[in-house]
């Protein structure tokens, strides 16, 4: 994963923004990297970029070699489906379906050939074998989060992304999903990049880079 | 492996079925094809119907008719050929009795007669007629009333015709194969073919009419009457029912038009209540598809995700609705009894298909516009939530919904015009309707400073969501109004068409009344029976010059030719008949200094292509009287009035042999009267319409409650639309009230505040649907049902009165658990 002069900009009433500026990181497969950085610091677009969720105003991301930029939408979607695993904030998981059907959606976006058997198989890995069938309204703040990670490693993704994971949990249980995050990601090899606010989350990671209006201030 | 969009649609669909998202799209699809196959099985139905009477007017499947003896082989090849055969023969012939003669038409008929159809026969003059399987015996005749009457003979006499008597054992009321016209033909007499050859009458140069009646399965009846048209008979006329009573399927072709047109409206609501629900469905999963691209779905399969899911909704909604179709056509035949004259066959499964594809159009046509939008859905939306794909263009919206109302108008072919005024129509109503609401948003948006409370926060809320409102008022406006038309407006329409045929509507005509005996009958029937009649004179004359040129029948077709063929009733008056109407031209008024002036009605004017100023000729009793077309009037023929195709101005035709002719209405109790009357003039001859009467107002009562049933659908649409434009708003209100008791406000603060904005929506709507419905009923009285019809003006109070009411109460009901849930779990669920 690698990112060179990435560079975001919007136009807004007072003029042009920029949002992020001249953003250049390197992370090797496995590595875990946290961005730290205050409210509106740009964390959250930054990685929207290097998910490929959005584009930049200039510059380039390469992820598994790929450059981003020259994907139109649906290719980096597909590009997502087969590597790629997301976690947020406020979990995102589909409120009419199942924590089971939750899990298998992106396993059947991308095809595969049992999501039914490898879903349940996630969530057994994150201690949720009997709330397969329950909805996302009918389990606590962290056990939604267990779906979510459940449903980020389905598929076997190369890179997870994860925007704030804790922010919406207590912290014992923020505790405890951070503390399954990693062991997945090491039991797995996967890259991981993490958006927090949090310093004490943030040296769980291998490298830590700090945003501050826009640009990366320390790394 | 690449991802399979169906079983993902299928699993999609499941799901969102669970959560309740789907079913109101659902519900108004199986209205829409509910309506529509109860209307194509009933229509198929009657069609069928129709054509086995047509068979019935035949007195058979297919008939030979020729001026000399049909060969045997052909009735042996038919007999072959498996069937049914019995030949008849016609002839005029004087019919005898002391001194009296009539000229009758006889027919004579051997076992068999009729092969469709039932003879219907009465043991007395204006006695009970009833059906019967049997023919006249040899040496026995059956009469019309007419002929009983001409001749002043009773059931029992003996008759002479030519070398043979014969008893008049029954007076015969009806032939199915009778047709003809009631006033020109002598009347009948129905004997054995066996006494024929006795009377002496077939001789050389007869004009004698032989007939082959030939019954079977539409099968052999088609491969009988190919192989037939295959030879040649140049001078056998071969006849089926194809060729038979156009008039009537042109008359069934128009209801069948007008209930297609009932649930097309039905269709277009649905349609409407479609857009709506599939407007707030895609709003509800922009996050749906935000994580799906998230998690690597492209647009692509976005899309073929949502429109297999649309597809196979429409498909289990249409199959719904084609069951409770055929269920529902069921109760249409039940209240439909007796209007094809009989039990109605069974439907055929054509419509199945045609509701089937209804479904899947209304769906796609409607939907499709407000699920396109998913695929824009942006996947940056995970994160940034108030990213939402660009509205659906009104334009691209309207024109599909267009192309799927035309395409679901299969009962348009022939009638383009109608069906693109319908268009026209519904697309006025919605662009005035939309304008007026955007008028009425703004004026009580500049009131709104005015006022205070709850009112204030109402009138805000709907002008603030203008687009939405809009919206609403449109969709709710457009059900209002077509619930209006149906229970107001409805009612003052049908009640004037079935006024046009009160219940003392003439029901006996009389004619062959002398000049010298108009008096006397006149006093008769208002001593004897209390009506006042009017007598009209009449000549008749036939049509041999317009504008100096020979009129030549060969050179007309159809009913041109007939008209031209035969004489015609002429009168005259000084007074337009109050059930007329001059549609060019004008009505006499004694300025035309002694000359001729003729009044033509307008449909035989259109038929003989004769205009205003034409000058006609008619040979009158051997004398030519000419003169120009003042006017041309519009008659009510269904008014059983007495009624003339040529009037003549006072003083043109006087002179002439002239007969009078009336009409009046006699009440059960007063029948008896008739032989009375009969005696005293015996040179009279009544004609009983009673019985064509009855059946006219019997069709008129089964056209109007068909109507109404099947104008129930369009009100269950528009209940559907009600639903789907208040849910529209549904979640941004809860939203609100969720804030509003966050900050504090009591419960019953956020109900004043609903309750004013529900009311407001409600009397805008109201106004408006009362406006639209006054309109669209003076369009349709004026133009389709060509009557005066005041509209009532309570629709005014009662239409913003009552949208107001259920507004309020629909929209606080919808909101009510809103309010009993606590303001967070309302927040974290929307």
């Amino acid at each position: 994963m690698q990112s060179e002069q990435l560079v975001k900009q919007v136009d807004g009433p007072g003029g042009r923004l920029t949002i992020l500026n001249d953003i250049n990181l390197a992370l090797h497969a496995g590595e875990s990297l946290a961005v730290l950085g205050v409210s509106g610091s740009g964390k959250s677009t930054l990685l929207g970029l290097l998910a490929g969720l959005d584009v930049a105003s200039s510059g380039r991301v390469l992820l598994d070699g790929q450059d981003l930029g020259r994907l139109d939408e649906d290719g980096r979607a597909r590009l997502r489906s087969r590597r790629v695993g997301f976690v947020f904030q406020t979990f995102q998981l589909l409120p009419g379906l199942t924590a089971l059907e939750n899990v298998m959606l992106p396993l059947e976006l991308a095809g595969g050939a049992d999501p039914a058997g490898e879903a349940e198989a996630r969530l057994r890995d994150v201690g949720l074998a009997d709330r397969m069938q329950h909805y996302p309204g009918q389990l606590s703040g962290g056990e939604q989060q267990r779906v979510a990670i459940a449903r980020a490693f389905a598929g076997g993704p190369k890179i997870l992304f994860a925007d704030e994971p804790t922010g919406n949990l207590d912290q014992k249980t923020a505790g405890q999903i951070i503390e399954l995050i990693f062991r997945l990601n090491r039991e797995r090899g996967t890259t991981l990049i993490l958006v927090t606010h949090d310093p004490e989350i943030a040296r769980h990671c291998d490298r830590t880079v700090t945003l501050a209006g826009g640009e990366i201030v320390e790394s | 492996m690449t991802p399979r969009p169906f079983r993902l649609a299928l699993t999609s669909l499941k799901r969102d079925w669970r959560s309740g998202e789907l079913g109101l799209i659902a519900v108004a699809v199986v209205i829409a094809v509910t309506s529509l196959t109860s209307v194509g099985f009933f229509t198929d139905r009657i069609r069928k119907a129709t054509e086995r009477q047509a068979t019935e007017l035949l007195a058979a499947d297919l008939v030979l008719e020729s001026h000399s003896p049909i060969p045997d082989s052909l009735r042996r090849r038919a007999r072959v050929d498996g069937l049914e055969t019995t030949a008849t023969l016609h002839f005029n012939s004087v019919v005898v009795h002391g001194d009296a003669l009539q000229m009758a038409e006889a027919k004579a008929v051997e076992a068999g007669y009729p092969e469709r159809g039932r003879l219907r026969t009465a043991p007395e003059l204006f006695g009970r007629e009833s059906a019967t399987g049997d023919i006249p015996q040899p040496g026995t005749a059956w009469a019309a009333p007419r002929l009983l009457q001409s001749l002043g003979i009773h059931v029992g006499d003996r008759i002479g015709l030519g070398k043979i008597q014969l008893t008049v054992t029954r007076v015969l009321t009806y032939e199915p194969d009778r047709g003809g016209d009631l006033f020109n033909i002598a009347p009948r007499l129905l004997l054995n073919l066996a006494d024929v050859p006795a009377t002496g009458l077939i001789l050389p140069g007869s004009r004698i009419r032989y007939s082959l009646l030939l019954a079977g399965s539409a099968a052999k009846i088609a491969a009988f009457r190919r192989e037939f048209e295959q030879e040649s008979h140049d001078n056998i006329r071969i006849e089926g029912i194809r060729d038979a009573r156009p008039e009537l399927k042109r008359a069934l072709d128009r209801s069948e038009q007008f209930l297609g047109l009932a649930a097309l409206v039905s269709i277009a609501l649905a349609g409407l209540a479609v857009a709506m629900a599939a407007q707030r469905y895609a709003r509800r999963h922009f996050d749906h598809c935000a994580i799906m691209r998230c998690l690597g779905a492209e647009q692509a399969l976005i899309t073929r995700i949502y429109v297999y899911q649309l597809c196979l909704l429409a498909l289990a909604s249409s199959l719904a609705g084609c069951g409770l179709g055929y269920l529902a056509q069921q109760g249409l035949a039940a209240l439909a009894a007796g209007m094809a004259g009989g039990p109605l066959p069974p439907p055929s499964l054509t419509p199945l298909a045609s509701g089937v594809i209804a479904g899947l159009v209304t769906v796609l046509g409607f939907a499709l516009p407000q699920l396109w939008r998913l695929r824009h859905v942006s996947p940056l939306r995970v994160l940034r939530r108030e990213l939402t794909p660009v509205p659906a263009g009104g334009a691209v919206t309207v024109a599909l919904a267009v192309v799927a109302l035309a395409l679901l108008t299969p009962w348009q072919s022939g009638h383009t015009g109608l069906t693109a005024w319908v268009f026209a129509g519904i697309l006025a109503t919605l662009v005035l309707l939309a304008l007026g609401a955007r008028l009425l948003i703004r004026t009580i948006n500049s009131l709104r400073f005015r006022t205070g409370g709850a009112l204030r926060f109402g009138l805000a809320n709907i002008a603030r969501r203008a687009g939405l409102s809009t919206a609403q008022i449109l969709g709710i406006g457009l059900g209002a109004m077509v619930m209006l038309l149906l229970t107001l407006v409805r009612t003052d329409l049908l009640d004037t068409w079935r006024g046009r045929l009160p219940p003392d509507a003439p029901n006996y005509f009389l004619i062959n009344i002398q000049p010298s005996q108009v008096d006397a009958l006149r006093d008769f029937l208002h001593q004897r029976a209390g009506v006042g009649t009017v007598l009209h004179p009449m000549v008749r004359g036939r049509l041999t010059d317009i504008n100096g040129k020979a009129v030549d029948p060969d050179s007309y077709e159809g009913r041109a030719r007939h008209l031209a063929a035969r004489d015609f009733n002429l009168s005259w008056a000084r007074t337009l008949q109050a059930d007329n109407r001059i549609v060019a031209g004008k009505w006499w008024d004694g300025g035309d200094n002694g000359a001729t002036r003729f009044s033509v009605e307008q449909g035989i004017a259109d038929t003989l292509h004769l205009k205003l100023g034409d000058t006609l000729t008619f040979t009158v009793a051997g004398r030519k009287v000419s003169g120009r077309i003042a006017n041309l009037r519009f008659v009510d023929w269904d008014s059983f009035n007495v009624n003339f195709f040529v009037i003549a101005n006072p003083g043109t035709l006087e002179g002439f042999p002239t007969t009078y002719i009336s009409s009046f209405h006699l009440s059960e109790s007063q029948k008896p009267l008739l032989t009375d009357l009969i005696r005293r003039f015996p040179s009279v001859t009544v004609i009983d319409v009673d019985a064509i009467l009855t059946q006219v107002r019997h069709i008129m009562d089964q056209v109007t409650r068909a109507i109404e049933f099947v104008f129930g659908f369009t009100a269950l649409a528009g209940i559907v639309v009600l639903i789907a434009a208040l849910q529209t708003t549904h979640d941004e209100r809860s939203r609100e009230a969720a804030v509003l008791s966050a900050l504090g406000a009591s419960r019953r603060q956020i109900l004043g505040g609903l309750s004013a904005e529900f009311a407001c929506l409600g009397l805008l709507t109201g106004i408006l649907a009362a406006f639209a419905a006054t309109a669209v009923e003076a369009l349709l009285s004026h133009y389709v049902f060509r009557m005066d019809v005041t509209v009532d003006p309570l629709v005014w109070l009662i239409a913003p009165l009552v949208c107001t009411a259920v507004i309020v109460a629909a929209g606080l009901l919808g909101t009510r658990s809103v309010l009993r849930t606590p303001p967070l779990t309302v927040l974290r669920r929307i």
